[in-house]
Formats: structure tokens, C-alpha cells, sequence
């Protein structure tokens, strides 16, 4: 009786089991094979492309610019998906698990390349574009690995502090500090006026970590720190001592009420709000940071004329160049399986033509040297110029080491505005995630 | 007995049945099936029954495989590489994911805040609910509208909700923050949701008020539940309102709070949202939640082996407090309640 029950149960749930492997073998079988959506089939060719310039008048460029392209090559056609940046971030990670990329997508350098490099992702262009290539000249650093080049950047920012014009006049700061001396004083008058110096969305942790990304690049060499990036070592102590000048910048208190939780760019409390709308003095924050203000304020201008800009002050005694800048970019990249004319398609992306419509529509900080005057934004216009003559423009590290050991790193960090962690949990944060990926 | 472990209800009961003779199939249907067979039509042939029990739990059981099985299944094995998401799975490091995972201190502590969760949803929703629940079930002007304010914060979408006390709970421009200012009293200076001892007091208690509403509403359910002739003897007794309720109220009300519990300790294991709108599992790490942990190694580190390392753990955690619920505590809800069943249902 007990025996009879118990092959009667089994064999009624090893049918449904059997059909259910049935259904999943099936679907799983079908994913696998979708590796590319286009190839060629005769004389018509379709690329699909992934941007983020998701409204005007970039997103009207783009389609120009995709038109113009099909129009001089007859038979290609060009898909074109403009998104908001997060939401193709995420698309981009699940269309790489899927096997399903994008013919041509953004790709922002450094270990996250790397990751798709490694999984066989991402065309090697070296070849295939070596005149663009060239054209770029050193921007395209950040984008090669073991001397290939895996894409082509269009867009190169720098990080810096933006202010308020207006608030440091209110407090008697009549120039920009260019040493962490001079900036605590310009934090003690800020203060004395009544008016809070610095806003930080810790929230998000990486505007905090970019404090200390600046910290390292003004303690450390050039060389200790590319070194760094590329043998994953921080065991030279100008990391721990970038960690100390971030304590105490912390323990003297400029940042806005509420730190720990402000958002970074995103509603009427996040940082970049509380610098557009006047409630603070200054922000340290990239190339965007314009961009963001103006659609954080009701007139659309965000800080106008009393918009400020000054680099990250030198450390007294650090071995860094204070010159160099702490920066990042976005690259255009081919997926492996593309087919020959999407990489075309890039290079006439990179073109002085493409380029200086980019500049004028103020879009980004072109890479080309034969678009740089056409940058109209006179802010955008001056941050070029730093980033033009600065001796190197680092990465930032999060983007350098990949997701696993930027998001450790950050973490760390982010404790450390907290109060509950110390300079060396950063470096140690950072070197034990690194050597669990080695 | 090893049985028990799956299947904590039918155990006891397969045994029983068996006794009659009726054929037994799944452990599950088992009584059901015996009843409507020993009842109305009589026992049909057996092949026949096993037919209808595969075709009628055939789509659900498919859909119970593809949806609820195969991805725990996945998730062990995705658990047992180093991968980043993409590519092929060829970094096998064994167990080594979950050694990594029990020696966070982050996903210990977030372990400690989804207990403490627990814990203070039942201390502080419980004898709320109940009060409420008590005091709503009277005869009470303004009832519709007090019920639907109480219920209305569990309807409300959690992401709205979260968005909302977040902007709530801002320092300077935060409403709370002006509210206390009102009666002298001051927020801490980094705001309720910056400062790491009071991020989960803040975020405890905008749960208990998003679910305070649903308790109330399954108490008050559980109240209809509770025989009119009861009141009235307890009244020709000359029992007090508390005495009534104090006997007879409470005590009939114990399945539903039980129940109650139950989801409210799953789902406090399982937080995620409101927890990741208000503070992301910050400052300081004071907030994560087991799931704000790894859908920050999943998709924030794209480290998806450690994610399925803790999403394991997390379901053997939520599987292991199910059990263990359902044998000491819903035990009595459960089995053989015959003689007060007739009374409460």
C-alpha cells in the first residue's frame, strides 16, 4: 500500500518535472541562439545604437547625424534608442547577460571594460579605426588595454568645485582657494556668514568618493598611481594619507545638514539643488554639473551668472601634480558581433563634422581637437582649457577598477564621512576586494 | 518523520487516511481527495483519479517549477561561481561565496537589522493593531472614516510612500523636523535618515506606519469572526467590556494574530523597498537589509555570485523561521482545532 502510494506520487511529479524541463530547455536554448539581432541579410544592413542624450537638442542631433549616415550608405539603416542615462546603464548589464548587446553602445573605460573585453563583449577597433584613433591622440588612454583600443571617446570631462559667485562675495572670499590651507579658511568665513560652505550627496556615495580620488592624486605621484591601477597594489602610504585629509576635512564640518542622506543629483534636496538654489556655497562635482543645476531650478538657468568654477586645491607636501585633474569620459564601443559598418558609423561619429556639431549644441566636452573652439558654453568652454593643459586626466577610480572594487572602495569611503570608519579601512577595503578579484 | 520537514501539515494527516483505504496520492490532496470520493460519487477507479489530480495540478505545478524552483535552483548554482554576470560560468569557487558572505560584517549586521525588524514590527503593530481593532469594532461615529485613514497608508504604493517620508524626514526643509520644532523639541542635525543610530527608528516606524493598516484590517476581519451569542452570554454574565474582551475577544482572535505574524515576520525578512527609497541600507550601513545587501553585490558590484550566495542564505533563513513558526506556533491553527473550530469559523 505504502510502496504503491508513494510510485504513484513520484511518477506524476517526474511527469511534470519532465515537462517543465521541457518548457525551460526550450526558452534557455532560445536565448542562447538570439546572439545577434542584425547582420547582414543582402544589400540592407540595420546597427543598432544605444545613447543617452534622451531629450533636446541632443536627442534631435543624434538623429540627424544617424540619417546623414544612412543617406551617404545606401541599404544601412540605423536603429536608434535614446535612453536616460541610469535606465540604459541597466538595460546595457542585461543585454550583455542576454548575449543581445547593442551594435554600438556608451562604454566609459577602466575595469568596467575590462570585464566586457574579458567576456569577449567588445570589437577591438586598433585597426579598423587607427586614423580616428590617432586623430583622438592621448584621450583614448583610458579606453586601451595591453596597447588595443576598445573605443573611441567622444566626451571627456573633468571634476572640480562649482560655486556660488554671489555667496563668497557675501562672505568676503575674493579668490578662489588654491591650496587646503587657503580652503579652510574660505569653509571658516563661509561658516561665519551664516552660510553653509559645501553640499555632498553621501547618499550615493560617489560624489563623496571623489574627495577622496582628488586626496590620492594630490598625495600621490603619477606613477604610484597608475601604477595602482594597473597591479591593484595600495600599499604606498600616500593612499592612507589621502584618507587622513579627508578626515579632517570631515571633522571640519562644511557639509550640508544631512549629508549622510542627500541624493546626488536627484530632487529639490539633493546636492546639485541645494548649490543651484543658493542654500549652499559650492559643490565638487564634474563637467555636468551645469547640465543638472539648470534642471534642478524653476528658471531653467540654474546658478547663470554667479556660476563659479576652481579645481581642486593642492596639498601642502603632496607628491602629486596639482595640475592633474580627476576626470572620466564616455567612448563609443562596437559590440563584437556588429557587423564592418558599424564601426564606420563610429568613426563618422568621431569626425570633425559629427564633433562640432556636438560642441555647439553644448552636448559634452568634445574629444577632437577640431571641435574643441566650438564649444559655446563659456563655463564648458574654460573647463576644457584646464583639461587640455593638465599633465594627465585620472580616471575615476571606481570606473578604473570595475564595479566590484570601486563599489568596496566607495562604501568605505562613504563610512568614513560617517565618522565610523578610518583611513586605512579605505585602503584596506579596496586592496581586499581587489585581491578577491585577482 | 524526515518527511516533516516538507511537508509539516500532511504528515499527520497522510496516516490517518491511508487508514481508510481510500488511495492516497499527493500528500497535499490527500484529504480532499478522500473525502469527495468517500462522499458523493463513490470510489472510481484509481487510474482515473491519479489522471484527474495530474491534469488539474499540472499547470500549477508547472508554473510553481519554471517560476519558484527552477530560479532557487539557478541561484545555487550561480552561488557556487565567481561570475560577473555576463559570460560563461567557468570560475568555480565552491563554497567560497558564502564564506565570503558570513564574514561580511555588512550581511551580519544586515542580519541583525531584518531580526530586529521582526521583533519591533510584532512589539509595536501588534497591541496597536489590536487596540484599534478593539476600539474600531465598537460602535463608533466616524468608523468608515477612521478605518479607511488607518488603511489607507497600506494601499498607497511602497515606492510613493518611501519617496514621500523621505522628503518627510529631509533636516532644515523636512516637515517632521518643523513639526517638533512646533512642541520644542529638535531632530539630530544630520536629519533622522542621516544619522546612523537613528536611521532605524525612522525607518521602523514609517513601516508601522505603512502596515499598521493591514493588521487592523485582518483584526478586525478575525473580530466579525467572533459568534454574536458569546457577547450576549458574557453580557448576562455581567462581564465588564474589558472583561469581554479580555476572555472571549482576544483568545477567539488568536488564529488571525497568528497569521498576522507570520506575514508580517516574512515580510519583514524580505524587506527591501522602503528600506531602499528611505536610506539605500545607509548611512553607514545602519539600515541594510539582507536584500538591500545583495541586490548591492548583484547589480550595483555586478558580483552575482556572492548575490546568490546571500539570496540562498536568506531563503534558507525565511524557510528555516516558516518551519519553525508553523510547527511551534500555527501548530494549534493548524491541527485538530475540532472542538473550538465550530465556535470561531
Amino acid at each position: 500500500m505504502k510502496t504503491k502510494t508513494r510510485t504513484a506520487a513520484l511518477r506524476t511529479l517526474s511527469l511534470g518535472l519532465g515537462v517543465a524541463l521541457l518548457a525551460t530547455a526550450c526558452s534557455s536554448g532560445g536565448t542562447g541562439e538570439a546572439e545577434e539581432t542584425s547582420g547582414d541579410t543582402g544589400d540592407s544592413t540595420t546597427i543598432t545604437w544605444w545613447h543617452n542624450s534622451n531629450t533636446a537638442p541632443g536627442k534631435d542631433y543624434y538623429e540627424k547625424v544617424a540619417a546623414d549616415f544612412s543617406e551617404a550608405n545606401p541599404g544601412v539603416q540605423i536603429e536608434v534608442s535614446a535612453m536616460q542615462h541610469d535606465d540604459m546603464v541597466t538595460k546595457l548589464d542585461a543585454a550583455f547577460q542576454s548575449g543581445d548587446a547593442p551594435d554600438i553602445y556608451m562604454e566609459r573605460g577602466g575595469g568596467e571594460m575590462q570585464a566586457h573585453v574579458e567576456a569577449g563583449l567588445t570589437k577591438d577597433l586598433s585597426d579598423v579605426a587607427a586614423d580616428t584613433i590617432s586623430t583622438l591622440g592621448s584621450s583614448v588612454a583610458g579606453w586601451q588595454i595591453d596597447g588595443q583600443t576598445y573605443g573611441l571617446p567622444f566626451s571627456m570631462g573633468v571634476v572640480g568645485f562649482w560655486y556660488n559667485k554671489a555667496l563668497f562675495e557675501q562672505a568676503g572670499v575674493t579668490e578662489a582657494p588654491a591650496t587646503w590651507d587657503e580652503f579652510y579658511t574660505v569653509i571658516d568665513k563661509l561658516k561665519a556668514a551664516g552660510i553653509e560652505p559645501i553640499s555632498v550627496g553621501v547618499g550615493e556615495k560617489w560624489p563623496a568618493a571623489h574627495y577622496w580620488y582628488y586626496f590620492v592624486l594630490r598625495e600621490c605621484s603619477q606613477k604610484v598611481l597608475q601604477d595602482g591601477v594597473s597591479t591593484l597594489d595600495f600599499s604606498d602610504p600616500c593612499f592612507a594619507k589621502a584618507g587622513e585629509n579627508l578626515e579632517k576635512l570631515v571633522a571640519a564640518e562644511p557639509f550640508n545638514a544631512g549629508f549622510l542622506s542627500t541624493p546626488a543629483q536627484k530632487g529639490p534636496t539633493s546636492a546639485s539643488a541645494l548649490l543651484a538654489t543658493g542654500k549652499v556655497a559650492m559643490e565638487l562635482a564634474g563637467h555636468w554639473e551645469p547640465g543638472v543645476m539648470q534642471g534642478l531650478t524653476e528658471d531653467k538657468q540654474g546658478l547663470g551668472e554667479d556660476t563659479g568654477w576652481f579645481p581642486f586645491p593642492a596639498v601642502t607636501g603632496g607628491k602629486g601634480d596639482p595640475a592633474a585633474v580627476l576626470g572620466g569620459g564616455d567612448a563609443w564601443a562596437v559590440s563584437e558581433g556588429a557587423p564592418d559598418v558599424a564601426v564606420d558609423f563610429v568613426k563618422y561619429l568621431l569626425s570633425d563634422e559629427v564633433q562640432q556639431g556636438f560642441a555647439e549644441q553644448d552636448m559634452g566636452l568634445p574629444t577632437n581637437p577640431a571641435a574643441v573652439e566650438f564649444v559655446k558654453d563659456p563655463a564648458l568652454a574654460a573647463l576644457l582649457e584646464v583639461r587640455d593643459s593638465s599633465p594627465f586626466v585620472q580616471l575615476y577610480f571606481d570606473t578604473a577598477f570595475g564595479t566590484s572594487v570601486g563599489g568596496a572602495m566607495n562604501d568605505a569611503i562613504a563610512l568614513v564621512f560617517a565618522s565610523s570608519g578610518s583611513a586605512q579601512d579605505i585602503v584596506d577595503a579596496t586592496q581586499s576586494a581587489a585581491d578577491a578579484e585577482k | 518523520m524526515a518527511d516533516d520537514t516538507t511537508a509539516p501539515r500532511g504528515a499527520t494527516v497522510s496516516p490517518a487516511t491511508s487508514t481508510t483505504q481510500a488511495p492516497v496520492v499527493g500528500r497535499a490532496t490527500a484529504r480532499p481527495t478522500a473525502r469527495v470520493a468517500g462522499g458523493r460519487r463513490g470510489p472510481g477507479p484509481a487510474w482515473r483519479k491519479r489522471a484527474e489530480i495530474v491534469f488539474f495540478v499540472a499547470p500549477a505545478l508547472l508554473l510553481f517549477l519554471f517560476f519558484v524552483v527552477w530560479p532557487i535552483v539557478k541561484a545555487v548554482q550561480f552561488s557556487l561561481y565567481r561570475w560577473k554576470g555576463f559570460g560563461p560560468l567557468v570560475d568555480f569557487v565552491g563554497l567560497r561565496n558564502y564564506v565570503s558572505v558570513l564574514q561580511n560584517d555588512v550581511f551580519t549586521d544586515a542580519l541583525q537589522h531584518n531580526l530586529t525588524i521582526v521583533v519591533f514590527s510584532i512589539l509595536i503593530q501588534l497591541p496597536l493593531g489590536l487596540a484599534i481593532a478593539l476600539l474600531l469594532n465598537r460602535r463608533l461615529w466616524g468608523q468608515g472614516v477612521l478605518r479607511t485613514i488607518i488603511f489607507v497608508p497600506y494601499v498607497l504604493a511602497e515606492v510613493i510612500a518611501g519617496v514621500v517620508w523621505f522628503q518627510l524626514l529631509q533636516p532644515q526643509y523636512g516637515v517632521i523636523d518643523a513639526v517638533l520644532g512646533v512642541v520644542g523639541l529638535e531632530g539630530p542635525p544630520q536629519g533622522w535618515l542621516g544619522t546612523p543610530d537613528k536611521a532605524m527608528i525612522a525607518v521602523i516606524a514609517v513601516l508601522t506606519w505603512k502596515y499598521l493598516g493591514l493588521a487592523v484590517i485582518l483584526f478586525l476581519a478575525g473580530l466579525q469572526g467572533v459568534p454574536e451569542e458569546l457577547y450576549e452570554a458574557s453580557q448576562l454574565d455581567g462581564a465588564s467590556w474589558w472583561q469581554t474582551q479580555r476572555r472571549i475577544t482576544i483568545p477567539l482572535l488568536g488564529p488571525t494574530v497568528r497569521t498576522w505574524a507570520f506575514l508580517s515576520m516574512i515580510g519583514s525578512l524580505q524587506l527591501f523597498d522602503m528600506v531602499w527609497i528611505l536610506t539605500k541600507g545607509g548611512p553607514a550601513n545602519a539600515t541594510t537589509t539582507m536584500v538591500t545587501f545583495l541586490v548591492t553585490e548583484g547589480t550595483k558590484r555586478q558580483n552575482f555570485g556572492i548575490a546568490s550566495a546571500a539570496s540562498v542564505i536568506l531563503f534558507v533563513v525565511a524557510l528555516t523561521f516558516a518551519l519553525l513558526y508553523q510547527r511551534f506556533v500555527m501548530r494549534r491553527d493548524t491541527h485538530d482545532p475540532a472542538p473550538r473550530k465550530k465556535a470561531h469559523r
